[in-house]
Formats: structure tokens, sequence, C-alpha cells
């Protein structure tokens, strides 16, 4: 059973990672990606790693992916243009990935990784954690990581506003610093002038 | 029973796929990260898998730091493509030749 699960999970894995690169519209792509990854939280799941499948799908599928679609749908992109030389360059792609996947199967196969050789890890109790467990580890021995990892995504943050930020003269916009700044003087004006005769004329 | 070897199977076949990926949409960069981003992942299920057989928790605190970093990678990248596309009107890989390199 725990079988069959495994290969329905890595059936849909596969095919949705083969539509990504394959789809003509990138909103398309985007779309399987998301698929992608909620296949595999699946299979994360499947090996006891519960917090990392949560974690998958609420920050990568509901963040990141969803920044993905907002570019993709902002940016106006011509896909014919892009598409230009897919069937030259799948000549040389496919041959090299197939390679490459004989070669990693080689390596990884069941004749140095099956389970004769790796026994299948005891079940953990009832009441394990997982989640629990992981925040253990990674506020004691790894809180030095974890704070550099802080440091990453502030620096990430700035950055990506940085870039992305731009003065534009057309758009009106205020000034809270000038407005706070600003002294009775530099709006008001008193003039002291004398009075206006009469005018004999208007009566 | 599923032993260690398809996990790292599947991972090895998920990574071949984005080098593919990769090799056959040289031109948008917007596949090309969301083929890194597969690369990620597959890197992530062998960490896991291997995490869940060695009975360790430190290749799961490993995926933790990949996450963040492949989070920061994705949102640096797309300001680069926004900031580029503004400029350029174009996201092919073919016109990003401004520095002559």
């Amino acid at each position: 059973m725990e079988t069959l699960i495994f290969y329905i999970f890595s059936a849909i894995l596969i095919a949705s990672a083969l539509a990504v690169i394959t789809v003509r519209n990138p909103v398309h792509a985007v779309l399987f990606l998301v698929l992608t990854f909620f296949t595999c939280a699946a299979i994360w799941l499947m090996m006891e790693a519960e917090f990392l499948a949560i974690t998958l799908v609420l920050v990568y599928v509901g963040a990141v992916m969803v920044l993905f679609l907002f570019v993709v749908m902002m940016l106006d992109i011509n896909i014919s243009v892009l598409r230009e030389g897919f069937v030259k360059n799948a000549y040389v792609g496919i041959p090299v990935a197939l390679i490459v996947v004989f070669e990693l199967v080689a390596v990884v196969g069941s004749d140095r990784f099956g389970l004769d050789q790796v026994p299948a890890p005891l079940a953990h109790a009832a009441d394990y954690s997982n989640t629990k467990e992981l925040g253990r580890v990674l506020y004691t021995e790894y809180v030095y990581a974890f704070e550099l990892a802080a440091v990453v995504l502030v620096v990430a943050i700035i950055a990506a506003i940085a870039l992305t930020m731009r003065r534009r003269p057309d758009s009106k916009y205020q000034d809270p610093s000038a407005q706070v700044r600003v002294r009775r003087n530099d709006r008001l004006r008193i003039v002291k002038m004398a009075a206006e005769k009469k005018n004999k004329a208007s009566e | 029973m599923i032993a260690l070897s398809d996990f790292l199977i599947l991972g090895a076949v998920l990574f071949c796929i984005s080098v593919a990926g990769i090799f056959i949409n040289r031109k948008n960069v917007i596949v090309l990260l969301m083929a890194i981003e597969l690369m990620l992942l597959a890197v992530n299920m062998n960490f896991i898998a291997f995490s869940y057989y060695m009975n360790d928790l430190a290749g799961q605190v490993f995926v933790f730091f990949i996450l963040t970093v492949a989070a920061a990678e994705a949102a640096i990248g797309l300001a680069i493509l926004v900031v580029w596309f503004r400029n350029r009107r174009t996201i092919n890989v073919e016109n990003l030749d401004t520095l002559k390199g």
C-alpha cells in the first residue's frame, strides 16, 4: 500500500516537472510547479518530515510561487520569440539529461542504497513530534546558522526593494518631512501698508 | 517497503528534468528560474531521504536553510528580472549582452 502511494506520487511529480519545462504558457508552467511542490510535500510526509512538508506548502506555494505568478502576469512576454530553438536545444538537452540520469542511478541504485544495505528506520513512538525535535536542534546546535539565515533574508528584502524602487518625476507624492519642517513664515506673509483713501468717484 | 534508493532515484530524475529544462528553455529567464527551483527541490528530496533513513535530523535542518536561501534567491532573481524588463522590454536571454562579456 505504502509502495503504491509512493509510485502514484512519484508519477505525478515527474509528469508535472516535465510539464513545467515543456508547456508553452509561463503561467501554466508556474501552476505545474505548484503541483510539483504539493506532490513533493506529500512525499516528504511519507518520510516523516512533517514540518518541512508543511513549510514547503506554506512558504513555497503560498509565497514564492505567488511571487512568481505576479511577475509572470505583470510582464508582457512574447512567448513565440522565447520558444525559438526549443526543438534544436532539445536534441542536446535530452541526451545530456538521460546520460546524467543513468549515471546517477548507477551510483544511487538499489545495489548500494537498497533495503539490504540501508534498512528502513524503526517507527517513532506515537508522541514523537518532528517539529519539536527540529526546533530543539535548530535553537541549540544550529542557532548561529539560524541567525545567519535571518540576516540573509533581511539582505534579500533590502536588495529586492533597492533594485525595484525608482523615483518617478511625473508622479505626485507628499514629502512628510518637508510638511513637518514647514514654518509659519514659509506660508504666510503679513504685509504692512497704508490704508486706502476712500474713493470719491464711487460715492 | 520503500528503499532509500527509490527516493534517491526520484531525486535524480527530478534533477535531470531540471537540467534538461535549462537546456531547452535557454531563452526564457522565468522558466530558467523555475528549473533552478526544481533542482533545489531534488536536492532537498535527497537530504530528507538520507535524514529519514540515517535517523539524523541534521539533514532536515539543512533543508530548512536551503529553503530560506532559495526564497531569498527567488526574490532577488525576480527583482532583477523586473528591472531588466523595465529597461529592455524583453526577457530574452540573447539580449542580455550589454556588458559585452
